[in-house]
């Protein structure tokens, strides 16, 4: 047993059969497989052999046309190294004995030609071992390609483990049974964790050295909530999860009961419930919780997923699809929140010192004013597909919110000229995320249509911790008085200035803060979906009365353990299976 | 076990390098007597004269003496044939 802890990026829990993709540039780890599968390995090698040999000769027959027999000579060294009965016994014998994955064995067995070649003194013969290379690469690759493609007809559940999963793997993934990914590098923004949310399975990244230790066929829990993976559990935590599982799924049929209903107290005070998404393939998922709209649509992962800058095309066709599935229901779309922890190829390319202090998200679109009115463009060209809102992220001062909206006047001009129509009167929103924007609250809410409040990154710098560097997140926490005021004096602002609140951030979802957040006045929840049954029950067990209470409670303590403490007691009262 | 052996010194100006030892084994295979090559001199090894990474771990650079030995009905030829690749430079200069 095994127990690892990485970075959790998508939530939930998953106990399945691990299969391991290994990368063929990559130096291939020594992994076993069950003595009684030696002999189909030694199988799977041989396929390859016979694959790869056949490439080599197209590609030796291709090249003697093109170039001359001479030159396309040189597959006929590959070729004949192929069918080296000194080295195929090796690789056999190393699966056959040492129970190795046919990669490993392939790699060891390459490795130590490679190794005799470089330390030869004759440089032409030396040269020889980029040849060694060449062939061991074409090998993997053969293996490796194979097993990719059985990861699109797989029988069984299973779940994913690879250095790092690229976009043309995950592009072709059996998303019926891929029921996890755990990855060796990472991190939130990463694509393996993207794709892990949009498919709404759980994945941990950062895990070091995980496909060592992993073979296929291992059984493995990955628990996305809390960033863990267990190799090999033992009898009582496989127990555990299973229970935890079980009960979780039990909750899930109760809590899916409440799709329908609204999110209203039993006195009758109705709040919305919505959903944070990252892809349009979301909406479905976020819905069928009860989601009643996207109140943070993160429109990131365009400039992310490719290595160019999408086009307005590209952009409007994300939003016309994301529009269409939500049948009418509202669409916050946030404009670029690039920067800070998410960086385009070309900013990884210059590293900024202080990144959470520097050129990031609004900054850099007016920054960048042509990269900024292509988003605006696509933006209210599918304004008028269905209930779309402008929401502009990390507004510090009013300056930033005033050019901002200039930014988007001369791009309705424009659209005006060529006659193209939108929606005139599109909502305008800003994030409340840096303590400068709540302090002046008052002042931006007669600028804008609403405000949705970033817990995360208001905690952050309010608090000024980086919840990513260990020895100091532990001083992160949203039950902060400093924090908890500057939420309330938001919200007041709002209600003050007849704009609707919402919070966007981690806390709407976590059912800790729900009875406080919505005692306070908060009009809105944005979440993720997994989340909003268990705050729709919170919420539709109380009272708006009893919530005002609880609030006003809260907001006498001077610390966040007081405030913790007391609104775990006040939440357990309503749900006592909660903490 | 009829058993044949020549000495031979490799000749041509690139040594036993990839292509050359590519035809030697070609060759080789032709034969079903065991083939085996040996490196004289101060750091002796020995080849499998039918395994091409072998040959080339040799490093029979120009001017390297050679053993070839054949073990098998045919060696006789064997060593023969083989022995012409390396007198004819395996076609090159």
């Amino acid at each position: 047993m095994e127990i690892k802890k990485g970075i959790g990026v998508s939530p939930g829990v998953v106990i399945s059969t691990a299969i391991v993709l290994d990368a063929e540039d990559l130096l291939i780890p020594k992994r076993n497989v069950e003595p009684e599968l030696a002999e189909s390995e030694v199988k799977r090698f041989h396929d390859a052999l016979a694959v790869s040999i056949a490439e080599l000769k197209k590609l030796r027959d291709d090249t003697a046309a093109k170039h001359g027999k001479e030159i396309g000579g040189i597959f006929d060294f590959h070729i004949g190294i192929l069918h080296d009965k000194s080295i195929l016994t090796q690789i056999d014998k190393e699966i056959r004995t040492q129970h190795a994955t046919a990669e490993y064995a392939v790699a060891q067995v390459c490795r130590k030609y490679a190794n005799t070649f470089a330390a030869m003194t004759d440089r032409y013969l030396a040269e020889r071992v980029k040849d060694i290379y060449d062939i061991e690469r074409r090998i993997l690759h053969t293996l490796i390609g194979q097993k990719r493609e059985d990861l699109l007809h797989l029988q069984q559940n299973v779940v994913v483990i690879a250095h790092d999963l690229l976009p043309s793997q995950t592009a072709a993934l059996d998303k019926v049974h891929v029921r996890g990914f755990a990855t060796d590098v990472g991190g939130r923004t990463s694509h393996t964790a993207i794709v892990a949310r949009a498919m709404g399975i759980p994945a941990v990244v950062g895990l070091g050295n995980l496909t060592s230790e992993v073979s296929g066929g291992d059984t493995v829990i990955i628990d996305g909530t809390n960033g863990v993976v267990i190799v090999n559990p033992d009898p009582d935590q496989l127990l555990e999860y299973r229970e935890f599982d079980r009960r979780n799924q039990e909750a899930e049929i109760v809590l899916s009961g409440l799709r329908d209903l609204p999110g209203e107290t039993t006195d009758g005070h109705h709040v919305m419930l919505q959903a944070n998404i990252e892809f349009p393939g979301e909406i479905e998922d976020a819905v069928n919780r009860g989601a009643e709209g996207i109140g943070l649509y993160r429109t990131e992962f365009l400039y992310l997923a490719a290595d160019h800058e999408p086009t307005e095309e590209d952009q409007y066709v994300a939003y016309a699809d994301a529009i269409k599935r939500l049948n009418g229901k509202p669409l916050v779309i946030r404009t670029l929140d690039l920067g800070a922890d998410k960086y385009t190829n070309a900013q990884m390319a210059n590293p900024e010192r202080n990144p959470f202090l520097g050129d990031r998200s609004i900054r850099m679109c007016l920054h960048d004013i042509p990269m900024f009115k292509k988003q605006l463009r696509a933006i209210l060209r599918a304004s008028l597909l269905g209930d779309v809102r402008i929401m502009f992220p990390m507004i510090c001062t009013l300056m930033e919110l005033r050019q901002a909206r200039m930014v988007l006047r001369d791009v309705e001009e424009e659209l005006e000229d060529e006659g193209v129509k939108f929606r005139a009167d599109i909502p305008i929103g800003m994030m409340v995320e840096v303590p400068s924007a709540a302090l002046m609250a008052n002042q931006f809410a007669k600028e804008v249509n609403f405000f949705s409040i970033g817990t995360n990154d208001l905690i952050q710098y309010t608090l000024a911790v980086d919840r990513t560097n260990e020895k100091v997140a532990g001083l992160f926490c949203p039950a902060h008085p400093a924090v908890l005021a500057l939420i309330r004096d938001v919200i007041r602002a709002g209600s003050r200035n007849n704009i609707s609140v919402s919070v966007c951030g981690e806390m709407a979802g976590d059912p800790l803060y729900t009875l406080l957040l919505l005692g306070l006045g908060l009009n809105i929840f944005s979440m993720n979906g997994p989340d909003i049954p268990e705050v729709k029950k919170i919420i539709r067990s109380t009272t708006m009365e009893h919530a005002r209470q609880v609030a006003r409670r809260v907001m006498s303590f001077d610390s966040e353990r007081q405030v913790m403490h007391f609104l775990r007691e006040e939440t357990r009262k309503i749900i006592p299976e909660a903490f | 076990m009829p058993t044949a052996s020549k000495k031979i010194e490799v000749t041509n100006e690139m040594g036993l390098h990839a292509r050359p030892a590519m035809q030697f084994v070609d060759a080789a295979n032709q034969f079903e007597s065991q083939i085996t090559v040996f490196r004289e001199g101060d750091d002796p090894i020995e080849a499998d004269g039918k395994s091409v990474m072998q040959m080339i771990i040799l490093e029979a650079v120009k001017g390297t003496p050679l053993r070839i030995e054949a073990v098998g009905n045919d060696a006789e030829t064997a060593v023969k044939t083989l022995a012409e690749l390396f007198e004819s430079k395996f076609g090159e200069d």
